[in-house]
């Protein structure tokens, strides 16, 4: 059985179908991209896994569990976690709560606890913290040090991408769902990103499911590339096979007007 | 790595879990409980025949001309929440102010010969006071206290209009005291006939009749001129308003002013029925027809009238039909609890109203 | 977040020039004086004598011009990357026009009552504003003489405004801090005189001498005393200020660690024994007001945690703090419909639950409602509850309108706290531990939850936070701390009534939460000793109280959303480097721009 399965999910946006019957599987440890133009329902696959908007129809399993209807906490709590197209990270937190936020659901102590503060709840949030100052190490000196303190909001885009990252990761999740990872960076990022999400899956095991339209990226991470056009899944593959696919053409470029 | 698009469907294992269970087991019991009470309560009041017939018309009478009242206030929060998602607190201040306008205005002309000689020529003019003043007060709170705010979260203009909301309303006490100001006795209001069997007081009737003629002229205003069409545009989408070369600040100034005019009229005609008003008197009618607003569906000019006109019934009627058959003695204290109670009510379950909610909102 | 916001920002508004600027602000500012001589203020204030002979009341109206002198002052914004003018004449030339548009504004006003009689309709417009008696906005003198005093001080103090901005930076603050410290101390003369008096009757430590140099007779500050103030504040001001001196907290911070905890525990100790001995020295009079004020302290520690902390505005607080009082009265007052009398201590319990519960019943069903909304509905609960406690209906059990009396005090073993003296200690440790609380949820997982609601509600949900438990904790710990003010409340008046608790009480702890400064403790303690204890102090004030409440919510709003001492974290300024470099990437900028090794240096 797939990590991940998805069958015939489908959402209406007030009669326009964003995501239309769709049938997806990831295997564990794939780096699977989701591409497709814009309005396609990528973000809205993203949203309807992870609970934030509810399907009108359809099943998604993980780990051959039902999630669909799952509040958005708990299937964090069950290991998919992911990061938004515009950046959203707790603005007047400081970089290193906000990854520490992404441990709630791994944590118990409540607030009696945090008002008697017992051995128990020193050693959770001494944990807490390491596990969230480990998540921000992952990537390298940029946000380490000083930069732990510091509000998110006055750290610049290409960290703000890093941080949320982190945040996610920081959860021990299974499935790592990343929305457009390198909007906004620079080609040299753009290539530390790509290393990165490598490392990811090679030595965090994470199964990596990520939408984008930086086709250097998707050319250079992905193992399987999946192709939505109107919510529906009209092709898989490598990205070789998909990149010379008539309908992934079409879909891009539209139609000639005349069949030569 | 190649794949077929169409996977086999696979099992599909579990059941879909509810959201939030006990919050909306929680929910339902109160909605089940309101219900059962209001209808407890409606048919043993109906049943014990305590009120007659000619009574319950009085009330439904009553009913609508508060609601008329309503109805002009809840158009003021219901076209600025239309064009900025805001919820002007301070605009049952500006309805205060309005009938206070129009008590300084009446007693100034009722000791002139005018009064007596054309009263309702000196109406009309304490009308024209009432909704400039108003107009006027709205449109310098949009300047001075939202306007450099727009574009802050939600919660920033909020609390300033809270921050706005007592600053006028002790303002108004300092200014002219805190007692209780009433209004001249108008001699062609008094007095009542009968309609279809509806006893109607004739202060009512001008209630009635004028808030119609008002709204009618704001739905005109809205529907036909350039100036209503863009504040339309604006509440569709202020952005592509803006590219389209409408003047968006002054398009939403023009929205307070007209609601603040609106209320300006509301607080004369409030102060006709009820014949006192003092600097507390916009809090208590601007929470009513904020309700009102809602129960329409905010942003919605049309839902502000029904929403008006429903909650002044449910306000005059609700005492005696329900509190007084659930036995609970002295109900008409119970007045504004039953006010809060539909507004409480009213957000919990219907947030978007009657009409539907008309605000082209970004739930990105 | 949205388009709106990032659009208006880039719209370009150009700054309005100097001269039409500074007619302007004096416009207002002459708005603002008409606006406190007729609505009653400066009459109000003016029995109160601050300096020689200036009251309170024309201290207020000549503060106008100077502030408004200092405003027009400020030198013009300047676009980045041009130089900014050297501030000089012109400055001071913006002032001066400044205070002259305001002195003339109130002249008109001046001129207008001694003419006419407004007071049909503006009730505050006495005749002793001009016309006879203390002649207070022409300075006891006549029309024509008064006019011309009152031009000549509004141009003279604008134009001491505008210098104030030629001034550099260090010299200007020390003059402000002058200027404070003497106003403080001035308006602060009752407390200041009695905590002297107290200390020489407690403590033996002679300081009669002090108190006659600083006052003279009737209460207002000495030339002598004015100018030792001013002297002192300013040099200690210069020295703080010296340039090349590390700050305090940098310096503390270089310090070892155990010098450091040493540090700490003694500034703990001196703090708890002053506090120990504080209501012994301020009297049963202040110690009553700091009563008021620690009550309404702990409400606002509570609201802070429910607004600062977890973002949702509650406007119907008070409904809390009022089952915290009905609970402590039906279970301690013999005459209550309970009846049984108990201690109070043992009602305490009930207190904590009576709260909690109804913290529950109103959070459950607010929980997926937007933050206005959310807003408007707590205020209808505030009310119900109110009209409920209010009504007859429930009479049998809440006593209506009459309320319930002979609440119990509260006892200490043998000892029964009856002076404000004593119920300050009870108080104290209340506030101490509501405080103690809020730090420590602060700094914990439910605390960060909290705070990541507040600040993205959808994304704190898909990183794994249960919404439901973390807004219903928010108002369960609210209506806890809320619920022992209530309790406290109730055995300190030793008796329950619901007029006191009016959705005022609500709207005045939410203006000390964001005054001071939301989620930050220290600017809550300060927000209410000021916003709570001074209008008690100063008893002038109570009728202006609400009036200045909501200008200064709207005031907060407009300039300092974060409040007058914002919790740390919102206080850090923006890395302007790093968000510059944000518009670069934006803007798509060479893209072997900056090394990664210098983007990264801290600035």
């Amino acid at each position: 059985m797939a990590l991940f399965e998805i069958r015939g999910l489908t959402k209406d946006f007030g009669g326009v179908r964003a995501v239309d019957g769709l049938d997806l599987d990831i295997d564990e440890g794939e780096i699977v991209s989701v591409i497709g133009p814009n309005g396609a329902g990528k973000t809205t696959l993203f949203n309807l896994v992870t609970g934030m908007v509810t399907a009108d129809q359809g099943a998604v399993n993980f780990q051959g569990r039902a999630i669909a209807g799952l509040r958005p906490s708990q299937i964090l709590a069950l290991g998919i976690a992911r990061t938004f197209q515009n950046v959203r990270l707790f603005p007047e937190m400081t970089v290193r709560e906000n990854v520490m936020v992404a441990r709630h659901c791994r944590t118990r102590s409540g607030m009696l606890k945090a008002v008697l503060r017992p051995p128990s709840f020193r050693r959770e949030e001494k944990e807490t913290r390491q596990r969230a100052e480990r998540a921000l190490e992952f990537f390298g000196s940029r946000l380490v040090g000083w930069r732990f303190d510091t509000p998110a909001r006055s750290l610049s885009y290409a960290n703000r991408r890093r941080l949320e990252i982190a945040r996610a990761l920081a959860s021990d999740p299974k499935l790592l769902l990343l929305d457009e990872p390198t909007a906004g960076m620079n080609p040299r990022e753009t290539e530390e990103l790509i290393e990165l999400i490598r490392r990811m899956r090679d030595d965090l095991g994470v199964t990596i499911a990520l939408i984008e339209h930086d086709m250097r990226l998707v050319k250079g991470v992905s193992e399987r590339v999946v192709v939505l056009d109107y919510g529906q899944l009209i092709a898989q593959g490598r990205y070789d096979e998909v990149a010379s696919n008539d309908r992934v053409i079409e879909a891009y470029l539209g139609r000639k007007a005349t069949t030569a | 790595m190649a794949r077929t698009n169409l996977v086999p469907p696979g099992p599909v294992v579990g059941k879909r879990a509810f959201q939030l269970p006990i919050v909306d087991g929680f929910l339902w019991l109160v909605r089940i409980a309101a219900i059962a009470l209001i209808l407890v309560g409606a048919t043993r009041s109906i049943a014990s025949a305590r009120l007659s017939g000619q009574q319950w018309r009085d009330l439904v009478v009553f009913g609508i001309a508060q609601g008329s009242v309503y109805a002009l206030v809840a158009l003021g929060y219901t076209m600025v929440y239309g064009v900025l998602r805001f919820i002007n607190f301070a605009h049952g201040e500006v309805f205060m102010i309005g009938a206070m306008t129009g008590y300084f205005v009446t007693d100034g002309l009722a000791r002139t010969a005018l009064w007596e000689a054309a009263p309702f020529l000196s109406l009309f003019i304490a009308l024209i006071c009432c909704m400039t003043v108003s107009a006027l007060v709205a449109l310098l709170l949009e300047r001075v206290a939202y306007r450099p705010l727009r574009g802050a979260p939600r919660l920033i203009p909020f609390i300033t209009a809270i921050g706005a909301s007592f600053f006028l309303q002790y303002t108004m006490a300092s200014l002219f005291g805190t007692s209780v100001k009433s209004y001249p006795e108008v001699e062609v209001l008094t007095g009542s006939f009968t309609l279809l069997g509806f006893r109607v007081l004739r202060v009512h009737l001008l209630v009635i009749v004028a808030a119609l003629v008002i709204m009618a002229g704001l739905y005109l205003y809205v529907e036909k001129t350039k100036a209503g069409k863009a504040m339309r545009a604006v509440s569709e989408d202020q952005e592509t308003a803006k590219l389209m070369g409408i003047n968006v600040d002054r398009t939403i100034a023009r929205v307070f002013g007209v609601g603040g005019a609106m209320a300006g009229a509301a607080g004369l005609l409030f102060g006709l029925v009820f014949q006192n008003v003092f600097f507390l008197s916009g809090f208590l009618p601007g929470i009513k027809a904020f309700t009102a607003a809602v129960l329409g569906g905010i942003g919605n000019i049309p839902g502000a009238a029904v929403g008006g006109l429903t909650l002044g019934m449910v306000e005059s009627m609700g005492p005696s039909l329900v509190l007084v058959g659930l036995g609970i003695p002295a109900a008409h204290q119970l007045k504004d609890v039953v006010a809060f109670v539909t507004l409480v009510l009213v957000l919990i379950f219907r947030p978007t109203g009657i009409l539907g909610e008309r605000v082209s909102e970004d739930r990105g | 977040m949205t388009a709106t916001g990032e659009l208006a920002a880039i719209d370009f508004v150009p700054a309005p020039k100097a001269g039409p600027r500074a007619i302007r602000l004096g416009l207002v500012g002459g708005a603002v004086a008409v606006f406190v001589s007729v609505n009653g203020m400066v009459e109000a204030f003016s029995g109160r004598l601050l300096l020689g002979s200036l009251a309170l009341g024309e201290a207020l109206l000549l503060s106008v011009p100077l502030l408004i002198g200092y405003l027009a002052g400020r030198p013009e914004p300047v676009l980045e990357g041009f130089t900014a003018r050297r501030p000089g004449w012109r400055n001071v030339l913006a002032g001066l026009v400044a205070g002259l548009a305001s002195g003339v504004t109130l002249a008109l006003f001046v001129v207008l009552v001694a003419s006419f009689d407004i007071r049909g309709v503006f009730l505050n417009a006495t005749p002793e504003l001009v016309r006879d008696g203390p002649r207070i906005l022409t300075f006891g003198l006549e029309l024509g003489a008064g006019l011309g005093l009152l031009l000549g001080l509004y141009v003279a103090l604008g134009g001491a405004g505008g210098v104030l901005q030629v001034l550099p930076g260090r010299f200007r603050r020390a003059v402000l801090t002058a200027l404070g410290w003497v106003a403080g101390l001035a308006l602060m003369q009752p407390a200041v005189a009695q905590v002297l008096r107290g200390i020489q009757q407690e403590l033996r430590i002679w300081t009669a001498p002090l108190t006659d140099f600083l006052y003279d007779a009737s209460g207002a500050l000495s030339v002598p005393g004015i100018a030792t103030i001013a002297a002192a504040a300013f040099c200690l001001q210069l020295l703080a200020s010296r340039q090349h001196r590390k700050p305090v907290r940098t310096r503390l911070e270089q310090l070892p660690d155990r010098s450091r905890r040493i540090l700490r525990v003694a500034i703990l100790a001196a703090v708890l024994l002053l506090l120990g001995l504080l209501p012994q020295v301020i009297g049963p009079f202040l110690s009553e007001v700091l009563n008021i004020a620690g009550i309404f302290l702990l409400m606002a520690l509570g609201l802070n945690i429910v607004v600062g902390f977890a973002g949702l505005l509650d406007l119907g607080y008070v409904a809390f703090f009022a089952v915290g009082a009905y609970t402590t009265a039906l279970l301690t007052s013999p005459q209550s419909s309970v009846g049984v009398g108990w201690v109070f201590w043992l009602a305490v319990p009930f207190v904590i639950l009576a709260a909690a519960v109804s913290g529950l019943m109103v959070g459950t069903p607010v929980l997926r409602m937007r933050g206005d909304y959310l807003a408007i509905v707590t205020l209808g609960f505030g009310e119900i509850a109110r009209l409920l406690f209010i009504s007859d209906w429930l009479k049998p059990w809440f006593g209506g309108a009459q309320g319930i009396i002979q609440v119990g005090d509260i006892s200490l073993g043998p000892v029964q706290i009856r002076t404000p003296e004593a119920f300050f200690y009870v108080l104290f440790v209340f506030v101490l531990l509501a405080a103690y609380a809020t730090y420590a949820l602060q700094d914990s997982r439910i605390g960060r939850a909290w705070m990541a609601m507040r600040e993205d509600e959808a994304v704190a949900e898909a990183m794994g936070v249960n919404i439901v438990t973390a807004k219903l904790s928010a108002f369960i710990v609210g209506a806890v701390l809320a619920g022992f003010g209530g309790a406290l409340f109730a055995t300190k008046i030793g008796s329950v009534f619901p007029h006191s608790f009016n959705v005022i009480v609500s709207i005045t702890v939410l203006v000390v939460i964001i005054v001071g400064g939301m989620a930050s403790v220290p600017g809550v303690v300060l927000g209410t000793l000021v916003l709570v204890g001074l209008p008690e102090l100063l008893r002038e004030f109570e009728e202006y109280r609400f009036l200045i409440y909501g200008a200064l919510l709207i005031f907060m709003m407009l300039k300092r959303p974060e409040g007058f001492i914002p919790s740390g974290r919102r206080a850090e300024e923006l890395h302007e480097q790093e968000v510059a470099q944000d518009e670069w990437l934006v803007a798509g900028a060479p893209e072997t721009g900056a090394t990664d090794a210098d983007r990264d240096e801290p600035n």
